[in-house]
């Protein structure tokens, strides 16, 4: 198997000694079945120990390597050397403060996620004693695409309504509560409503569709917050002509 | 140790030159200006059309210069790349129709957005007496 040297710059920052982060050169002798994260660990491992980024599983699982490459968020380990020019640059996740290195801080996001109350809300009693809520594969192929995600938040590093407005709930989050809506099992939907028709809601997202692209497990949240719109003027119309919804 | 994050400084004039998705987007809401001007060309229309004849068929000849049919069509042609051909073809993502437990594959809500803009602007051409 052939080599290729990669020429990689990576964004380091130590926030105990610089002022703002700056680029680092490595030459990095890859395989051709290598990905960007491969050739990251071969920089801590050979290299360069100092080198500080977050990964895990290796296999699209755990979403913690999500870095820019050349400018796009992407997974690492799912980003082969071989579709990569011989020079590239890493850098931390566009939108978010640098903890160090490769590392970003995500406080914000996961107070986002909690948010929007992930989980399945009931105002009916719930089944009988040993009964289970029963769903059909039908309804369950309605949200199973948005159980995709794997909150690597690549898609909050495209979203250019995120990095003007850090208020705005984001495509993740906004994703994770139409999976919850879109759950026959939920009755949630009117406690999410005032927080997802807010202004820093739905409706602060252009429909860029940035998130979509990026995203690394296809859980297309630009088209799950299309929806949530058309679901909110719904209900704003039912509200405002006295229909009551239904109990979901 | 201490924490101290970096927060990487955000240009509020110039963010979306930072990649080719962000420049289509600015493109595409370029066309505000564009909505903007008909509307104020509707306003005129309607001015003139309740002040008298003379100005109706002055405000009717002005539009039929080269220049203005020039420019009405690559408004036209504006318009069409950046919000009809994306926005029907992310109708399905949009407004998904299900059947049951059936969804309706996307192509048939692509293709009844393209007949009904045919059908409809057929209707506005006939009320025009164009056709």
């Amino acid at each position: 198997m052939g080599t290729r040297n990669l020429e990689l710059e990576v964004m380091r920052y130590d926030p105990e000694k610089d002022k703002e982060p700056w680029f680092q050169s490595y030459t990095v002798p890859c395989n051709e079945d290598w990905v960007i994260l491969d050739a990251i660990n071969y920089v801590k491992d050979n290299l360069d120990t100092t080198l500080a980024y977050r990964w895990s599983c290796h296999m699209m699982v755990c979403g913690s390597c999500g870095m820019m490459v050349n400018g796009e968020p992407v997974l690492t380990c799912k980003t082969f050397v071989r579709e990569l020019p011989d020079k590239v640059r890493i850098e931390p996740l566009e939108n978010f403060p640098i903890e160090r290195d490769l590392v970003v801080v995500l406080d914000d996001v996961m107070q986002k996620l909690h948010q929007v109350q992930p989980y399945i809300i009931r105002k009916d009693d719930p089944p009988a004693e040993n009964q289970e809520y029963i769903q059909s594969r039908g309804k369950l192929a309605i949200f199973k695409q948005l159980t995709m995600c794997i909150n690597c938040m690549c898609c909050y590093a495209a979203c250019p309504q995120y990095s003007l407005n850090k208020d705005f709930i984001g495509p993740a989050a906004l994703a994770l509560a139409h999976r919850y809506n879109r759950d026959s099992r939920d009755q949630g939907k009117s406690e999410r409503l005032d927080i997802l028709a807010d202004h820093d809601g739905v409706w602060d997202c252009s429909f860029v569709g940035a998130c979509s692209e990026v995203c690394p497990k296809h859980v297309d949240p630009a088209a799950a917050i299309q929806q949530m719109k058309v679901d909110g003027a719904v209900e704003f119309w039912k509200q405002k002509m006295g229909i009551v919804g239904d109990k979901s | 140790m201490s924490r101290n994050p970096y927060v990487r400084p955000i240009s509020t004039t110039t963010w979306y030159m930072r990649n080719g998705r962000y420049k289509v987007y600015v493109l595409r809401e370029l066309t505000s200006f564009l909505v903007m001007f008909y509307s104020f060309l509707t306003l005129f229309a309607l001015a003139a059309l309740a002040t008298s004849a003379d100005r109706w068929n002055a405000f009717l000849a002005s539009q039929q210069s080269t220049a203005m049919l020039v420019f009405h069509a690559l408004a036209l042609l504006y318009f069409m790349f950046f919000q009809t051909f994306p926005w029907f073809k992310l109708a399905p993502k949009a407004m998904p129709v299900r059947l049951g437990e059936k969804k309706l594959p996307d192509n048939y809500i692509i293709i009844g957005h393209y007949v009904a803009w045919v059908v409809i602007s057929a209707f506005i051409l006939w009320l025009a007496g164009v056709i």
